[in-house]
């Protein structure tokens, strides 16, 4: 039993390591597109709401508190509460779902989904919630009054560092850029932005729901009363799965949406 | 190894400094740092995440050699990210004049 | 003493048929074996179907070579594109990387380290079938026109441009490295937690070793190919550019990602060969190998190594020259294990009683063909020569002979020593010695020609070629049919003895190891009872009190135990 423990654990961090190294993947592209198109990613990452990012950051961190408290309660083998914990995890994931659907749904409307009909500078904007109270009517999909048509962020702004844009640093020979590339230009490195900001955040959100479906899973367990003092190996394995999500969340945040804010 | 119970009240309170960390983060980042920005939202992040891997994730109270794996992922990572922007950073050292 | 007794009928083994019941008539019927969870079956299952894989890369890599026998081509350009990326795509995810550790590692390793299985069976069987799912995804992207992109997908070429079934070969890739994620999640956490009682770090055989470091490249490296391939795979649903120059992407960050999987995985391919090797070398010259923790070490070594040199193949695109001198460099240090390896084995060989049965030819063959792929490698890892030689027929020769002649003869090698644990029935030796020699002659006259050809300039993946460079085509080309007249001699005796050859003994080749101590086949619990492990790993009993006492485990001969008890070697 303590040897199934110890490979069942063993074997979930080996697991989280090649996870690791899969979304590092998509940290290496992100890394060296915000070195070439430093510019281009500063602008896009400032279409993206700041609240909702960060009201999801707090959900996440909440849902992980939850499934920590259900791992608690597992330990002691109290299985009322591990049904109750692992539904609020699941909650709190929905809920992080949703606000990702609104943003998702937003960035359509802004036609920034690269694969669509991508355009830019911004024609029209959406107006992003400023406040808790606004926050809230737009998560049960109340849009705030006063939407707004007048696109915040067209240009770059005039105190952004050009030397990026200038020279070309892609292919480390002096001297122009191929026509194409200038040719697309800004425009085409925003798009690259939001590419990544789709992919990343989409893989993360795959994650999650497949992490909801085992919770699911779980707590229909629990309720039946599978687990005991003795035998909770598979919640506290989801837990450590479910953790990992939410460490990658805590680096896509601030990666995604804050660094060029000051800009 | 058996099993250690971490305490409801370690939760919260990392709980609590997660929530902090976010909220810092955020502040940090309307506050003009020029290079310095990145530094520090990665900075609280990767103090964020450490906290959640050392208590949520429990790895403060594991053995020695799943802390070893631990860091290796993360020192993997590195290698892989470190490696390949030397690439991009060294590039444009070497100026070709036709 | 604690030998584990191995006439299974003594044992008051349950008797099938006359025959001690062992894993392959423990349960019957397709069923029993589509759904077993013996890590024996399922290395068959691996057998059946990598071996398959094996037969069509091989019968592309002729059709291949029958293209070049004319300066003109038999095929047309577009045909002989696909027929190349076939062969690769085949041989290198679906042959070369579940070969060894899939088959002779997922059969071994629990045994060897004293275990009743591996740590997670379920989790075993569904690398099989994640395997069998991502092999038909990668059947029918060919069979379904193929991919003409060559095995390696770069960018933009394969998002852009190419119209063939990139994306149904790409999610093929996908699926089956999550098979070997899973195998190789399992070697980690099985050797870390299931090993017998007295079966140490340093008691542990070389193959585990080696099963050990190809694990933790596996589950280092092939996340990474996971997220470039699922890129890819968007990229060319997308067209957002990420790779594509004309838009502002780089493909030489395709490349890095690509690398950083591809280079560890020639470790994956060549690393669990390396271990069988060891055991080759050390059962079939008695005695301990040279240096045994050098050897260990250096296995995980080149595992970690083999994480640092990627960008060698990167030496002709646009990556900084100076990053070029440090993965020249590094790449040159992976030479020291390796090379380490190679001295150690033949310094084990010194004063060995060698006995020139099959497993230790192919054991010899490896040495000499490595060492050859592994100098030319110092070749390529030069940066002025590499860009002479980037891109030729010269690349072509040297993985060749490193991923033919080292994997393959190790794969081979290791499949001759434990087919009568495997299958309870000895191949014929005759047949197979001369299987070999076949082999080595037809490898050999096969790859050696394409170093001259790639020296004088023949670029790789051409589908046409200078008059002058035709003798060393058509030379390649008789090669390769001798080569594969080699292998299906070898197919078919092997099939041939699954009927007709010697019942085998427990331990044939009077050879160390845990695997020697049970039954051949071995019972579906792998021994009767939990053995308890008080020797060092590759103590032989001397030669002669194996001629008067019998071979521990030969109940035709003796009953009684013959190894020593530890400490009393001379």
């Amino acid at each position: 039993m303590e040897q199934q423990r110890e490979a069942g654990t063993l074997g979930m961090w080996w697991f989280l390591l090649t996870e690791i190294m899969f979304f590092g993947g998509m940290f290496l592209a992100y890394t060296i597109y915000r070195h070439l198109y430093f510019d281009a990613f500063a602008a896009g990452s400032n279409v993206l709401s700041i609240w909702w990012g960060a009201f999801n950051t707090a959900v996440l961190i909440a849902s992980s508190l939850t499934m920590a408290l259900a791992v608690y309660h597992a330990q002691m083998g109290n299985s009322k509460k591990i049904v109750f914990f692992l539904l609020f995890t699941v909650v709190l994931g929905l809920v992080f779902l949703r606000v990702k659907y609104i943003e998702y749904s937003d960035k359509f409307e802004e036609h920034v989904f690269p694969a669509g009909d991508f355009r830019w500078p911004l024609a029209e904007h959406p107006t992003a919630p400023s406040n808790v109270g606004q926050l809230l009517t737009m998560f049960i999909g109340i849009p705030p009054a006063g939407h707004t048509a007048e696109a915040p962020q067209q240009a770059l702004p005039a105190n952004i560092d050009t030397k990026y844009s200038d020279k070309s640093p892609y292919l480390g020979i002096s001297g122009a850029i191929p026509e194409e590339v200038s040719k697309m230009g800004m425009a085409g490195h925003v798009r690259m932005y939001f590419w990544l900001y789709f992919v990343m955040t989409g893989f993360h959100a795959l994650h999650m729901i497949i992490g909801i479906g085992i919770l699911l899973v779980l707590a229909f367990q629990a309720w039946k009363g599978k687990f005991s003092k003795e035998y909770h190996s598979y919640i506290e394995l989801t837990g450590l799965y479910w953790h990992f999500v939410d460490i990658v969340w805590i680096f896509l945040f601030p990666l995604l949406y804050l660094v060029d804010r000051h800009l | 190894m058996s099993e250690h119970i971490v305490s409801k009240k370690t939760y919260y309170t990392i709980f609590f400094a997660l929530l902090v960390g976010t909220a810092l983060t955020v502040a940090a980042a309307f506050v003009n740092l020029h290079n310095f920005n990145i530094v520090v939202a990665l900075l609280i992040a990767a103090v964020k995440a450490t906290l959640v891997i050392l208590f949520f994730m429990h790895i403060k109270y594991s053995t020695r050699l799943t802390k070893l794996w631990v860091a290796v992922g993360f020192i993997w990572l590195f290698i892989m990210l470190s490696i390949t922007l030397t690439d991009y950073l060294s590039r444009a050292w070497l100026v070709y004049k036709p | 003493m604690s030998l584990i007794a191995v006439d299974p009928i003594e044992m008051g083994a349950p008797q099938v048929d006359g025959e001690p019941l062992s894993y392959l008539n423990d349960g019957h019927g397709l069923r029993s074996w589509l759904l077993t969870k013996d890590h024996k079956r399922i290395a068959i299952l691996y057998l059946i179907t990598v071996s398959t894989f094996f037969v069509i890369g091989g019968i592309f890599a002729l059709l291949v070579r029958i293209n070049l026998l004319s300066p003109n081509g038999v095929f047309d350009a577009d045909t002989y594109n696909r027929l190349f990326t076939a062969h690769g795509i085949v041989m290198v995810f679906f042959f070369l990387v579940p070969a060894v550790p899939a088959i002779l590692g997922n059969f071994l390793l629990p045994i060897m380290i004293g275990a009743k299985d591996l740590a997670f069976p379920k989790i075993n069987l569904l690398s099989w079938y994640m395997y069998m799912l991502g092999a038909t995804f990668g059947l029918i992207a060919i069979i379904a026109g193929g991919v003409d992109t060559g095995w390696t997908f770069y960018t933009p070429y394969s998002t852009s441009y190419s119209n063939s079934n990139v994306l149904l070969a790409g999610i093929g890739i996908f699926i089956v490295g999550f098979s070997s994620i899973l195998t190789g999640l399992n070697f980690i956490v099985t050797t870390h937690t299931m090993r017998a009682p007295g079966m140490t770090w340093f008691r542990l055989p070389l193959f585990v070793w080696g099963q050990y470091a190809t694990a933790l490249v596996i589950m280092l490296a092939t996340p990474v190919l996971a997220i470039t391939v699922s890129l890819m795979a968007l990229e060319r649903i997308a067209h957002v550019g990420i790779f594509d120059p004309a838009m502002g992407g780089d493909p030489v960050l395709f490349q890095h990602m690509f690398w950083f999987y591809s280079h560890p995985a020639v470790y994956i391919m060549v690393l669990p060969a390396m271990g069988v090797v060891s055991e080759l070398i050390a059962n079939m010259s008695r005695k301990n190998v040279f240096g045994y923790k050098f050897v260990a070490m250096s296995s995980l070594a080149i595992a970690v190594f083999g994480f640092l040199v990627w960008g060698h193949h990167l030496f002709v695109s646009t990556q900084s020259v100076y990053l070029g001198l440090i993965f020249s460099f590094l790449s040159y240090a992976v030479a020291i294990p390796s090379a380490i390896k190679v001295f150690n084995w033949t310094a084990t060989l010194y004063k060995g009683s060698i006995s020139y049965d099959t497993p230790m030819l192919y054991g010899l063959g490896f040495i000499g063909l490595f060492l050859i792929g592994g100098m030319t490698g110092l070749y390529v890892a030069a940066l002025g020569i590499d860009v002479h030689v980037t891109d030729t027929y010269f690349v072509i020769a040297h993985f060749h002979y490193v991923m033919v002649g080292g994997s393959l003869m190790g794969f081979l090698g290791g499949m001759h020593l434990w087919w009568g644990k495997m299958t309870g029935r000895q191949y014929p030796e005759y047949w197979a010695r001369a299987a070999m020699v076949i082999q080595f002659v037809g490898f050999n006259l096969t790859f050696f020609p394409q170093f001259i050809l790639g020296y004088l300039g023949m670029p790789r993946r051409y589908a046409a070629y200078p008059p002058e460079f035709q003798v060393l085509h058509v030379l390649s080309t008789a090669g390769a049919s001798i080569l594969g007249i080699g292998m299906l001699i070898t197919i078919v005796y092997f099939i041939w003895s699954l009927k007709n050859g010697k019942r085998a003994p427990a331990n044939p080749w009077g050879a160390s190891g845990l695997e020697w101590r049970t039954s051949s086949p071995p019972p579906t619990e792998n021994f009767y009872e939990t053995p308890i492990v008080t020797w060092e790993a590759y103590e032989f009993a001397p030669i002669e009190s194996m001629q008067v006492l019998g071979y521990p485990g030969d109940s035709s001969r003796s009953t009684q135990p013959v190894p020593k008890e530890h400490g009393t070697e001379d």
